[in-house]
C-alpha cells in the first residue's frame, strides 16, 4: 500500500498550525513537525521540561546540557524564549493556555479516547511523564501515527483496549495514509494518499468512515 | 547574621536522617545535583523515599544513588528511559516501590505542599488508571480528581548563584523543578555555581527567594553530561 514519509506527515500536521499558536510536540514523530513549520510563520514552541520559544538542536560540539527538551536532546533558543519552573510549565498545559499539541499514540478511539502512556503488559515498566496533562490541556491534541501496527492491526479504534491517557481529548489523527477528523457526528478522511480508497481505509479500520 | 553557605556537601547532609522522603530536582541529567547525591551516597542515609521525575540515567547521579538499594520507594514520571538500567532492574526484582505520577500533578503535588495547599482538584489523569481510587468531582461540567501534596523532609536541588541569605537563580532548563522543591521540603539545600556577595543577585532576578532555602554548598559548576 503506498504511504506518506514521516516527513510528510510532518509537513501536513504544520500546515494546521496556524500564525502566534503555543505548541507543544511530544518526543518522538511529533518533533519532527518543527522541521516543517513555514518560515514566515511565528509559532511559539513550549517543552514542558521549562521553555518557551524553543529553538532548533545546536551545532555538534555546541550543546549545552543545560538546555534540553522534553526528549533530553539539545536544543537552543530564540529570541523572545522564557525559561519557568514545572508547576508554571503545566500551569500552561492545564490551564488551556496550549493552542495545539502533537502526540504520538498506540491507539485513538473515534470518541477522542487517547492511550500512549502504557500497554498494559504485565512486565513493561510504565512511564508516563507529561502525556496526560498534554491530553487534557491543549486546546487542540493532535495525534500523528501509523494506521496500522507493524502486524497490521488499526490503531484508529472503536474503543481502546490499552490503558488510557486521556478522555475524548483528540480531535485530528494524521496518518501516513490520511487524515481523520473526529467529530461528534463521526470519523471524516481527508488526504488520503494517493492510490488508496475510502472503502479500503474503512475494510482496513473496520471503522463506519466517511469522506472529509 | 544569617549565613546559610555551608563549607561542604558532608556538613549540608551531615543529619539527613534514614527513612527521610527526599525531593531531588533534575529533569533527566539536567539540574540534576549531582553532588549532593554523590555526598548523600557518601553520608549512607537509608530506608529512603525519593521524589525525582525520572529514575536515574546510567550510572551515574541518581542511577547511583538507587544501586546503593537505600531507596525504598521512587514517586516519579517517568521512570522508564533507554538508559534507566539500575531501576529497571531492581523494579524487576521488586527490590523497589514505585509510585507512578503524572508530571504536572506531580509538580503540582509538590507546589500544593509548599504553599500550604491541603489537596486540590486536576482535570489530568481523570478517567485513567492512575486515577484509580482516587476521589472525583465534577465541577462546572468538567470531571476532576482529588490529589494531595508532597512534601519532603529534604530538597536537594541544582541552582546557578546563590548568596549567603538563600537567594537562588537558576540556569537554563536546569530550573525545572528546583524552585518548588525548594517550597516543599523542611530542609532545603541547594548546591550552587558559584555563591555570590549579598546584594550582588538583582532582586528582580531572584527566581528562589531565600526564605525556602535552609543551605547552600559551592560545588563548582554541575556538569549535566557527566551525570
Amino acid at each position: 500500500m503506498n504511504k506518506y514519509t514521516r516527513d510528510q506527515i510532518a509537513a501536513r500536521v504544520a500546515q494546521d498550525i496556524p500564525e502566534g499558536a503555543y505548541v507543544n510536540l511530544g518526543i518522538g514523530l511529533p518533533t519532527l513537525v518543527a522541521n516543517h513549520l513555514p518560515k514566515d510563520r511565528e509559532v511559539v514552541l513550549h517543552t514542558e521540561n521549562g521553555l518557551l520559544g524553543m529553538g532548533p538542536a545546536p551545532a555538534e560540539g555546541e550543546e549545552d546540557w543545560d538546555l534540553i527538551n522534553a526528549g533530553k536532546q539539545a536544543v537552543t533558543t530564540l529570541p523572545g524564549a522564557a525559561f519557568f519552573h514545572h508547576a508554571d510549565s503545566f500551569a500552561m498545559m492545564r490551564g488551556g493556555h496550549l493552542d495545539v499539541c502533537v502526540l504520538g499514540a498506540f491507539q485513538v478511539a473515534v470518541n477522542g479516547d487517547l492511550a500512549n502512556w502504557h500497554t498494559g503488559a504485565p512486565d513493561a515498566i510504565p512511564a508516563v511523564g507529561g502525556a496526560m496533562d498534554l491530553a487534557i490541556g491543549a486546546k487542540q491534541v493532535f495525534v500523528m501515527m501509523d494506521l496500522l501496527t507493524k502486524q497490521g492491526v488499526s490503531k484508529l479504534v472503536e474503543r481502546c483496549s490499552y490503558p488510557l491517557t486521556g478522555v475524548g481529548c483528540v480531535s485530528r489523527v494524521y496518518t501516513d495514509v490520511g487524515v481523520f477528523d473526529l467529530r461528534p457526528q463521526g470519523v471524516f478522511v481527508s488526504d488520503i494518499v494517493e492510490g488508496v480508497t475510502l472503502d479500503q481505509l474503512k475494510s482496513l479500520t473496520g471503522l463506519p468512515l466517511q469522506q472529509g | 547574621m544569617i549565613n546559610k553557605v555551608v563549607a561542604s556537601v558532608a556538613e549540608a547532609l551531615a543529619d539527613v536522617k534514614d527513612g527521610s522522603t527526599i525531593l531531588v530536582g533534575g529533569f533527566g541529567t539536567a539540574g540534576l545535583p549531582n553532588a549532593l547525591i554523590d555526598g548523600l551516597i557518601e553520608q549512607g542515609a537509608k530506608d529512603l523515599v525519593i521524589v525525582n521525575n525520572n529514575a536515574g540515567n546510567g550510572y551515574t547521579g541518581l542511577a547511583a544513588l538507587l544501586k546503593t538499594e537505600r531507596v525504598r520507594k521512587i514517586i516519579c514520571s517517568f521512570p522508564r528511559q533507554t538508559d534507566s538500567y539500575v531501576f529497571d532492574e531492581l523494579f524487576r526484582d521488586k527490590k523497589i516501590e514505585l509510585e507512578l505520577v503524572p508530571q504536572g500533578n506531580l509538580a503540582e503535588r509538590i507546589r500544593a505542599a509548599g504553599a500550604g495547599v491541603g489537596a486540590f482538584y486536576t482535570p489530568t489523569g481523570y478517567g485513567t488508571l492512575l486515577a484509580e481510587g482516587k476521589e472525583t468531582r465534577e465541577i462546572n461540567g468538567r470531571q476532576y480528581v482529588l490529589e494531595y501534596p508532597i512534601s519532603g523532609d529534604v530538597a536537594l536541588i541544582c541552582a546557578h548563584q546563590g548568596d549567603r541569605w538563600g537567594n537562588l537563580t537558576y540556569r537554563k532548563t536546569a530550573r525545572n523543578f528546583g524552585p518548588i522543591m525548594a517550597t516543599a521540603a523542611k530542609l532545603a539545600i541547594a548546591q550552587v555555581n558559584e555563591v555570590v556577595e549579598l546584594g550582588a543577585l538583582d532582586p528582580e532576578h531572584v527566581v528562589t527567594p531565600g526564605i525556602f532555602v535552609q543551605r547552600i554548598v559551592q560545588v563548582g559548576p554541575n556538569d549535566p553530561a557527566k551525570a
